[in-house]
Order: structure tokens, then sequence, then C-alpha cells
């Protein structure tokens, strides 16, 4: 089972290798990890996606919350946040294809950051379904390279 | 799931909060030294280089701070972990950058698995020069994140107040722990006016856990409701300054107590509920009570592999209760009935509350509430004692520690190495006070013993000091003798010498056929001869030291050791066949446990 939780931490020297040190040393899995500032600079915001049974995720939470660099943790369950993952890819595209995928762009929303004569660039955000989906589609098209930000949450509330 | 910590320091305890202190300026050791004199550090374990030199420069005008030079840093960081076990305070030790530095990682890892608060100070290569593989230097930083309760790398001069502030704090309280600090040289060389902090503001750390009443009276509704509870405590009791609280507890509900290794001296073993201790070369009636109550209070423990064998099968049919301070342990390696997410001492003085008003009277003696359950345990103790086959002339290893917890009448600190040595130390000495049983437990480090002897007599000078050691784990530091000699230590030393390695030896026995994957520490071209040379050895050291052959001469030599008001070792030869009995193999269950001797084996097995 995979789960999103967002921690929040001091913004100190190190703290990157502190998180992920403890998921590694005590193996746990990321999928993905996502760092970036928040509001107050003296705190960074991470989304980490573990995958893991509710005893695995248990233990994460635990273990973190015990760093001292660790300031808040958010276990995100079902309905409870939004999420989206931003993608840049550069597809193979010639004459005949590049009407193709710039009508697929459409359908997702995506934008076409760059064109070249052989290729163009693109910028897809959105949830896992949505991006999973997009990529499948490009596939045959050919990906020529790619780069995702991981995922990014935000708790819903009222 | 938010934390929060907002701590006042002693001198602050007035209504008023106590403003932030400015000192004269100061150079960055200099500023370090007086954080340590406000922490009330009177002893620090700390060897010299090129990185800690300006940091020595400081120390040698602390009038308060004594500095004891270890032969070697894993010495120091020993040392000091002696002396946070023997006191609860915090052992302090400092090395300087990149090999000072690797040699404190192990005594580190060993405080992190034991939860011994220390702090260790490390110099690190000027800040210009972090990253360009400068002359002895290493990133101490990562290196020690894994084993740390938390680390430092100081960037600024204006840091070092809150940060050894901080260091003290998180290393003494919750689940103490290992803290270190790295400072580069430049700013232990440059100058400002220190600000003391008279506060903690951390805000991803609260150590303070209190069980609520609810938890508590669901405890004390499941003793009620049982007929063959178990209490299982460990270091936690100890760390946790709950050993009072405890005792009136177990006389509250007269339920039996097994100890942890660590737990040893938490509870009084001459009590007649004291079932000593559980786990691979625990009692049997322990383990047995352990494994077949119908109520397991499990108490500041953190069911260890050592303790539990197969995890599944431990306690399968008992209700399990988890108190503990680090909410990580709980339904960490069991899934428990009742977590209590609590300061022992507290959950027990707590409890003892509630128990009063519930008319649960204090007893000292005709312990009779669960009678049937009290003789299946006697049952068990009268078959399988603590035993061992001595002889007439050869001194049986566990023969010398009982001797000497006679002579001692069970009053001295006793440190130890890791080996059989070790937990023949545990089984045949009684002892009815915590913090006088300092050993590597979770980490297991051979050479902890006599270092850790030097900590304690530092710290407790009023009390005799005994390092019952293996050969291999004393030599592994037994340059340690100059420190003790040179400073006027008197921590003693026992050798167990009998020329192996001992557990090693034991195991290839049981599980190897008896093949010697080089576990002979001796001189294989001369095998009369004992080797090393103790005795001479120790004349190099300027240490008195005397070898016992004969069980004849034993007692008085031992006097001899008690006796002397310096450093001294005693090389007391035994024989290498004696087995640590009762083992249970590892990810075994209790019903595994194996009894008979080497002799029975050789027996049975045609060896």
């Amino acid at each position: 089972m995979r789960h999103t939780i967002s921690v929040l931490v001091e913004n100190k020297f190190g703290v990157l290798t502190r998180i992920a040190g403890m998921f590694s040393g005590r193996g746990f899995n990321i999928d993905t990890l996502n760092v970036g500032p928040t509001l107050d600079p003296s705190t960074s915001r991470m989304t980490i996606v573990v995958r893991g049974d509710d005893t695995v995720l248990d233990q994460v939470v635990k273990q973190l919350n015990k760093l001292v660099d660790v300031i808040d943790i958010q276990d995100f369950r079902e309905g409870e946040y939004v999420d989206r993952e931003l993608v840049l890819l550069r597809v193979n595209v010639d004459s005949k294809t590049r009407a193709e995928v710039m009508q697929i762009c459409d359908i997702f929303r995506a934008k076409i950051i760059d064109v070249q004569p052989k290729n163009v660039s693109i910028e897809v955000t959105g949830n896992e379904s949505k991006i999973d989906k997009f990529l499948f589609l490009m596939r045959p098209f050919g990906i020529a390279d790619l780069t995702r930000t991981g995922r990014v949450a935000l708790a819903r509330k009222e | 799931m938010s934390k929060k910590t907002t701590a006042r320091s002693k001198t602050s305890a007035s209504k008023h909060a106590a403003k932030p202190e400015r000192g004269v300026v100061m150079n960055g050791a200099e500023i370090l030294v007086a954080c340590l004199e406000r922490e009330g550090v009177d002893t620090i374990f700390a060897y010299p280089g090129g990185a800690s030199m300006h940091m020595h420069q400081a120390l040698t005008k602390s009038k308060k701070i004594r500095t004891i030079l270890p032969r070697h840093e894993q010495g120091g960081v020993f040392a000091a972990e002696g002396y946070a076990r023997a006191t609860g305070r915090a052992g302090v030790c400092m090395a300087t950058s990149g090999p000072g530095a690797t040699n404190l990682v192990t005594g580190i890892a060993d405080a992190f698995l034991d939860s011994i608060p220390l702090v260790a100070i490390t110099g690190q290569v000027p800040q210009h020069m972090i990253g360009k593989g400068a002359f002895q230097e290493t990133d101490v930083f990562g290196m020690t994140l894994p084993v740390v309760k938390h680390n430092y790398l100081v960037m600024d001069i204006n840091d070092i107040p809150r940060i050894v502030k901080e260091a003290f704090y998180i290393a003494q309280t919750g689940r103490p722990g290992p803290v270190l600090i790295d400072i580069p040289k430049n700013i232990q060389q440059a100058k400002t006016q220190p600000v003391f902090p008279s506060e903690i503001h951390l805000r991803g750390y609260d150590p303070v856990r209190h069980a609520d009443d609810l938890e508590l009276n669901e405890l004390i509704g499941l003793i009620e409701s049982h007929k063959e509870p178990m209490i299982y405590c460990g270091g936690g009791i100890i760390s946790g300054d709950a050993s009072a609280e405890l005792l009136e507890f177990v006389e509250r509900t007269q339920i039996p107590v097994a100890t942890t290794l660590m737990g040893i001296g938490a509870f009084p073993e001459t009590h007649p509920l004291s079932l000593k201790w559980l786990g691979m070369h625990g009692t049997v009636y322990a383990n047995n009570a352990v494994n077949e109550a119908d109520l397991l209070l499990a108490i500041g423990v953190r069911f260890d592999d050592r303790v539990t064998g197969k995890i599944e099968k431990f306690a399968e049919h008992g209700t399990i209760v988890h108190i503990d301070i680090d909410n990580s342990e709980i339904n960490k390696n069991k899934v428990v009935r009742l977590p209590i997410l609590s300061d022992v001492k507290y959950a027990l003085g707590r409890l003892n509350q509630l128990l009063e008003k519930a008319g649960r009277k204090r007893v000292k003696s005709n312990f009779t509430r669960f009678r049937p359950w009290f003789d299946k345990i006697e049952a068990w103790r009268e078959k399988y004692p603590f035993s061992f086959k001595d002889t007439e002339d050869v001194i049986q290893p566990q023969y010398a520690i009982h001797l000497l917890h006679e002579m001692t009448k069970g009053e001295a600190i006793i440190t130890t190495g890791v080996g059989q040595h070790q937990m023949w130390a545990g089984q045949h000495y009684d002892f009815t006070e915590p913090r006088t049983f300092l050993t590597s437990a979770g980490l297991g480090s051979m050479g902890f013993g006599y270092p850790a002897a030097i900590g304690a007599k530092i710290a407790r000078p009023d009390k005799q000091v005994i390092d019952i050691d293996g050969d291999g784990s004393f030599l592994m530091n037994v340059q340690e003798l100059a420190t003790a000699h040179i400073e006027g230590i008197a921590a003693k030393v026992m050798i167990l010498n009998n020329q192996y390695l001992g557990m090693v030896v034991q195991w290839e026995d049981r599980f190897y056929k008896s093949n010697r994957g080089h576990t002979f520490l001796g001189d294989p071209r001369d095998l009369s001869r004992i080797y090393p040379d103790y005795v001479k050895m120790c004349e190099g050291f300027g240490v008195p030291c005397e070898r016992v052959v004969h069980k004849k001469d034993l007692r008085a030599a031992i006097q001899r050791m008690l006796d002397a008001k310096e450093t001294y070792v005693l090389d007391i030869m035994v024989p290498y066949t004696e087995h640590v009995l009762r083992m249970i193999p590892s990810n075994a269950t209790y019903k595994d446990v194996i009894i008979e001797g080497r002799e029975e084996l050789e027996a049975r097995s045609g060896l």
C-alpha cells in the first residue's frame, strides 16, 4: 500500500539526510520525496510517498516524530487531501505525429513549452492517474526524456 | 502530532523568566568550556589533536572540569559511558577530527543502543576546508547520523551556547541517548561575546510523556482479572530513575519480576519476587514465567531479540501491556494489547496512588496473592537454578564470581566486557541497586569493561569498582591501564583468562562441531605458555598484577585486589571448556532451552 505523508521540518543543515537516512537505515521504501520551503522560511515541507502496510506506516510516522528536526507530521488518508505532480517530458515528433501529440496535450491540459524540428517538450500536472494515462499515451511516440517532481500534497480544510 | 518543548534551565526556576546572560569576549573554545561548566560537567574524557587542541587549551584554564586523557579515543568514550551509566548524568568526551572522531563512533553507537546519555564533542577542519578532503577530515556529522539521538555541526560561533544547552537537554531527557557536536577549528578560534540562553526552544522535541488515569486503571483492572501475571522490565526503569516506584508497585501487587540484562539492578535480585533476568542466558524460571504468564507487564523495555527469541512465539498466550516513554518502541517488535506511552517513574508512581485508593496495601513479605502461580515458579526455580560443576583445584569462572560477590557483599559496581564472562557476571553476582551492573548490552562492544570501570570509579569514588573481564575483551582496551595509573584511578580488573574467545568457542561447540575459527588467543607455538603475559604487561604500565591458577589461592588474591588503593589487575586462569548455561539459541523459544553442559554434549554427540 502507498501512503502520502507530509512532514514539516526545521529548515536546517542536514535535515534531508536525517530523513533519508532514517528511511534507508530502517529499511523503509520511499516512492517519491519532494522538499520545498513553506511560508515560514525557518521550515520546509516534505511530501513523502511510502510503500508498506499499516504497521510500516505506523513505524515510519513514529520514527520521523523521534527526529528532533521534525516539527509535525500529517498522514494523509483518502479524500482528506489534494495532490499533484508536475512532469516535464520531451517527446519525439515528426510532421505526421506533431498534430496528434498536440491534440492529446489539449485534452490533458498539458502545455507545450518548447518546440524543435524533431521533438516537443511538454509540461503536465495532475494526480497520479492522469499523469500515468498521459505518459501511456505519449509512449508510442517515443519519450526521449522525462523528469518528475514527485507528489506534493495539501490537506483539505474547511 | 505536533511536538513542542520549552524547557527552563535549573537556574531560572523562579517566577520571572530568566533573561539570557551575556558573557565577556571569549574565543569559541572558551565559550564551549564555559557552557560545559554551566551544565555542571565535572569530568571530560578528551584526547587532543590538531582540530581539537584549541579546546584543550581552554580546558587547561577550567577550574571546574577535570580533563582525563584516555590512551585511545574509544577508551575515552567508553569511560564517558561508564560515568553516565554510574550516575545518570551525561558522560562527556572529546576527540579531534578524522581518526579521533571515527574512533569515537563505536562508543557513540554503544550509547545509542543502550540509551545512555552522552555528549561527544569533535574538532573539525576549518569551515573553508570542509569537503576538500583536508588532512584528518571526515564527515563525522554524516557518519554518526544513524547512531545518535541528535547531532550538530556548528556553523556560527554565536550558536555554541544554544547548541551545548540543547545537546545536554536532548541527551538527558526522554529516552536518553548520545548527542554529537562537531566544531570546526576556525569557530573554536573566532572570538565573540557569547549570549548564554536561559531557555530551550525545540518545537520538534517534547520528551514529556505522562500516562492518563484511564489507561492506568485499565492496567489495574487487568491485574485483578488475571491469575498468573509477570513483570518484564528493563533499562527504562534505571534511566527513568523508577526503581523505588517499581519496588513499591511490586509489593502492592505481588507480581514477580524478571529484568532484562539492561535492567539488572532495577529491582533487587535478592527480593523473593525477583526471578533475576530473562533472555538467551537468563534463568529458566524467568523465561518460563514470562512466556507462560497470562498477563505480561513490559515496562521500559523494547522486546529485543536476545530477550524474546522467536518474536511471534514470545509470551504468545499472555495479555501484554507495554509502558514506555518512546512511542516508536510501542508495537514495533511486538503488537500489544494495552500500550501506555509514559515516563515510567510517573506511571508507576501514579499506579501506586491508584492502588492505595483501591485498598491494595504494600506488603513486605508473605507474598501469597497468586499462590498457585508462585508455586509453579518456585518449582521451576528449584529445578533449574544457575548452577555449575565446581572443581577441586581448577578455578571455574562462575566460582570466581561467586566468591567476588561474597567478598564484596554484593555492593561493588561491576563492569564487564562482552562474552561468557559478561553472562556469568550477570548470573552469579546478585545486584540489588540500579547503576551497579554496567555492561554493553545492545551493541555488545568488546573492550567496554575497563574504560567503563574508569569512568564509573571517577563518578563513584566511594564504591569498589571492578571490571569482570575476559582476556579477549580486556586486551581490546588494555592501554587504558595507563590512564588509570597516571590519573590515580583505583578501578580494578578481574580477568577470567581462558586464552580463548569463549563465547564464540561455545557457539563453535554447539553449532560448528567444535571447529575453531580463529578463536584461540594464546600462543599456538607454545601451548604451555600463558599469552599475553598480563603480569609482565602490567609491570610496564606500573600497575600491580597477580596471576592465580589454583583455587586455594583465589580468596586471598581477591582480598589483595579489594584492599588495593590503586589500579589493580587480577589475572585468573580458568578452563575454556565451560559453557554459559542456560542458553536459548537465537530465534528459538523458551522451550528450546539448552540445559546440558559441554560434557553431556560431548557424551551425546561423540565429539
